[in-house]
Order: structure tokens, then sequence, then C-alpha cells
């Protein structure tokens, strides 16, 4: 799994970041470091960008996971640092500000926007597989999600705005029924995507979405 | 009883629609002008559904003005705007209105148009929303509820038999067959060879279908929409003949272009009837129906 994260622009931090005026940065060694968003290197020009903007940088870290429950160790190390700080600015995806937060009073501040949970095609290029749906089809699509990679997320087959196999919304993007339809036949199973497709229950786990292993 | 258009369809003749788009904002003039042109010389009127993801009055209302003019509505709706609740809730409404005929579309995606950070909805898709009114045509609601009050409806479809690929558009045309689509209006057509082979197999299904006509009003567009609009190709001797139109007079070759294919359509019995789409040029409906020779 990826959280694939995309940086906040420098204006928008600095909004944030209004009236606090002295910071601790940390970033994450796990997806963010791969998306390029919160690794060794964007925490130090982000440091170097926070001191043009005039604040105080208390410290930095890269936590190995900031989604994983050994931050709570990361945070406790840096205690000085944090703790100095006005506010602790967050390069790693929402779950690992969410983290940060459950073990620090400190405001905390992301410096990223979580857009979604995809997989890595070529260096640096992402895609989202998966909107954690609650009911997967992929056993009847050719394993293809037609929840992510249709722009409507129809589940009965094609829009009327797909042309030359590309989607209406974007002439560079495939059009999710046509490579669902593709690898169908290729597997000869074609006849699932005759099969009527009932709405989706979007209450699967209603919100707050809540679940225990039983 | 069923619907006047219902009845039209059933009774063999070459059915003609054609459609209305109503105004963003609340000035329905242009509207009611060209619903006054349309309504004796056709046999239903679609009222378009926020056409192209662009926000206007809506179609239901749309419909209510085409009924007020003693014409009959067809209701387009789309899935993009309005969840599995508030689709039903207009079925209802419109049925009661005596709106009974629907169109049922997916929607233009919201990037395409002018609130292009909405939310889209497609809670439902076309295939799910023909079989939601049939499921309130059974008395009962999505969640299995008795109705109080039972609608019913004349549901239909689109289909782009020019699509590429064409195998998934025929699975879904099947689909929407089989959940109760009882005529398809579809996209703009222009090459009755391909037209041929596409109704050759859509005659195995009990529907009707209505071909799209699309008129051409310059050989610009001709070429942009055969470039640019998914499931429409304009054969190239029609772009030169729009092309070799003289001067001012491309709108008045493309009436007759427009009239000769339904004029063909008709007399082969290719298909059931003809869905007249004049995208801004609602007033030369007329014009094209007299060069079909009807
Ligand atoms: S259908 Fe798509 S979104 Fe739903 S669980 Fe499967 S992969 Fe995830
Ligand atoms: S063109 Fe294909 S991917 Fe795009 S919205 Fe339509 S069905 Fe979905």
């Amino acid at each position: 799994m990826k959280s694939i994260t995309k940086q906040k622009t420098l204006e928008e931090i600095g909004q944030l970041l209004d009236g606090l005026n002295s910071v601790f940065i940390a970033g994450c060694g796990t997806c963010a470091t791969m998306t390029h968003t919160g690794g060794i290197e964007e925490v130090a020009a982000m440091k170097l960008s926070l001191q043009e903007l005039g604040k105080t940088v208390t410290g930095t870290t890269v936590i190995p996971a900031a989604c994983d429950d050994m931050t709570q160790e990361t945070i406790k190390k840096y205690e000085d640092a944090i703790g100095s700080a006005d506010a602790m600015l967050i390069m790693s995806c929402a779950m690992g500000v969410h983290r940060v937060s459950l073990y620090h009073k400190k405001a905390v501040i992301p410096a990223l926007d979580t857009l979604f949970i995809g997989l890595e095609d070529n260096y640096g290029e992402f895609h989202e597989v998966c909107a954690q749906c609650g009911q997967c089809v992929l056993g009847e699509t050719g394993g293809i999600c037609p929840v992510t990679a249709c722009h409507k997320g129809l589940v009965n087959g094609p829009c009327g705005g797909t042309n030359d196999g590309k989607c209406e919304v974007d002439k560079n993007r495939d059009c999710a029924w046509t490579l669902i339809h593709n690898k169908l036949a290729e597997q000869k199973r074609l006849d699932l995507m005759y099969k009527y497709q009932p709405p989706k229950n979007y209450q699967v786990t209603p919100k707050p979405k809540v679940t225990k292993i039983t | 009883m069923a619907s006047k258009f219902k009845q039209a369809l059933n009774s063999g003749k070459f059915v003609v629609t054609t459609e209305v788009g109503p105004a963003k904002g609340t000035n329905m003039d242009a509207m009611l002008h060209h619903i006054d042109l349309l309504k004796d010389v056709v046999d239903a009127i679609n009222v378009t559904d926020n056409q192209s993801s662009v926000m206007r009055f809506p179609s239901v209302g749309g419909c209510m003005l085409v009924k007020q003019k003693g014409a009959e509505p067809i209701l387009q709706m789309t899935c993009r705007d309005r969840n599995r609740m508030a689709l039903q809730a207009d079925l209802l409404y419109a049925n009661y209105m005596g709106i009974e005929n629907v169109l049922c579309l997916t929607g233009d995606a919201i990037p395409v148009g002018d609130h292009k950070e909405a939310k889209s909805v497609f809670d439902l898709d076309s295939v799910q929303l023909l079989k939601t009114v049939r499921t309130l045509e059974s008395g009962k609601d999505l969640g299995g509820n008795d109705l109080d009050g039972v609608p019913s409806y004349c549901a239909g479809a689109i289909v782009t038999p020019e699509a590429n690929p064409i195998e998934p558009q025929l699975v879904k045309f099947e689909k929407k067959v089989n959940e109760g689509a009882e005529f398809f209006q579809t996209q703009a057509i222009y090459d009755l060879d391909n037209f041929k082979k596409f109704m050759k197999h859509a005659r195995k299904y009990d529907t009707k279908i209505l071909a799209g006509i699309v008129l051409l009003s310059s050989a610009g567009m001709a070429r942009y929409m055969t470039k640019n609009i998914p499931g429409i190709f304009v054969p190239q001797d029609l772009i030169d003949e729009m092309a070799g139109a003289p001067k001012g007079q491309a709108l008045k070759t493309g009436i007759e272009i427009a009239g000769r294919l339904i004029g063909e359509l008709k007399k082969e019995a290719i298909c059931d009837g003809v869905h007249i789409m004049a995208i801004g040029k609602e007033e030369v409906v007329p014009d094209i129906l007299a060069a079909a020779g009807m």
C-alpha cells in the first residue's frame, strides 16, 4: 500500500503556520519518502523554506513509518525540540498526522494533501487502485477496479463518453470499461460483464467507519 | 393508459422526437418559443438535464412547460447530480404531474461542465436507473418499501452505434434492454451502412430504436464533432458536401443532409424513428422534417 500525497503550497503552509513562530518538522520514511513529498531531502528543503519565512525550526526528523504506533517512540525521543516549538509540521500522509496528534498535545499542521491509495507505475507515477468501497467487485471485473479506474465509478459497463478506448474526461486515460471488457474477453469470462450489478451499498461501514476483528 | 409517446411507439408509425434545453436562469422565452414551433410536428420533446454538466433550470420543470403547451415531454434524467432517493422522488413527482416518459442516462462527467469542483454522485448508473423505474412500477421503492400510489412510465435509454470499440457498448445495450428499456434514442449517426450493421444487431431485441440526427451547421462543426465528440463519426463525403455549400448556405445544406438521412431511414424502414438534435437551431426542425418529405 502506498498513500499518495502532494505537498501543499508554501503559501498555504505559511497561512496554516500564521502566528506559530517555531516549528518542529517531521517527515515519513515510508510512503511520503517514495512519493518525494516527505523524505529526508524534502524535510531539509522545508526547513530552509520555513527559515526564509522567518520561522525558527527547533528540530527535524523523518519518522520510519509515521502511521505506525512506533511513532510514539520518535515523538518521545524529540520531546525537547517538540516541546520548545509552537507547532509540529507533519510531512506524511494524513494517517501519520493522526498518529502524531494522538501522541502529543502540540498543534499539528499537515504539510501534505493526501490524494489516494495507489501503486507506483513508473518512477514517480502513481495511480489509485482502491477506494476501500467495502464491497470488492474485482472478482467480476478482471481485476480492474471500476470504482476507481472509471471516472464515474460505473459498475454496469461503459458510459457513452468513451472514445477510442479512452475516457471522456481525459483523452490520455484509458476507459476502465474498455480495459475490463478486453480483460474479461481474454479470460473468456465475458459473461460476467452481462451480469446486472445492483446499486452499491454505500453504508457497508457507516461513517465514522470502525470495525473490530472478531 | 399508455403515454401518448408510448402509443406512438407501438403504433408502428415512424416516430419523431426532438429536444429542447432549459435556460440557465429563469428566462424560458426561447424554450417556450421552441416548444410552440415543435409541438405539432413531433411525437414527443425531450427536455435535457443539466446537459454537458452545465447547471440549468431543471428538466422536470422544463417538462412541465412542455405539458402546459399541450405537448408530450420525455424527461431526461441523469445519475450525476442526484442519489437514489432524489431520483426516485423526482420520478414520483413527474408521474403525478403527468410526465410519463423518462430517458435514463448516466450523465456527462462533472469536469466537462461549468461547476468543476462539484461532487459527482453516480449513486446509480443508467442500467440501475432503468431498473429503478421498473421497481417503482411494481409498487416498491429501492428500499423494498411499499408505495402508496403506483406510477407507470415509458422508459428509454441511449446507445452509441458508432462507439469505438463497439463491443462494450453492445453489452451495456443488452443490459439496458434486459432492465426494461422500451426505446433507445441513439447518439448521432451519419453513416447509414454503419448504422444498418448496428440495427441488424439491435433488431434481435424487443425494443424501439430512434436514430439520433444531429443537424450539421458548418463543415467546421462536422470536423470538430468527428474529432472531439465521443461516438460521433461524420463521413468525409458529408464534410465535403458541407464545405462545398455556397457562402451563407451551410445551414441549408445541413438541413438537406439531415432531411435526406431521415428520408432514407424512413423509406427503408431501417429503424423505428428519429430523434432530432438541432443544438441551438431548434427553429429549423420543421424544415428538416419538410426536407425529409414528412
Ligand atoms: S471494488 Fe475497487 S474500491 Fe472496492 S474494494 Fe475492490 S478495489 Fe477497492
Ligand atoms: S469513459 Fe469509461 S472510464 Fe470514463 S467515465 Fe465513461 S465508462 Fe468510466
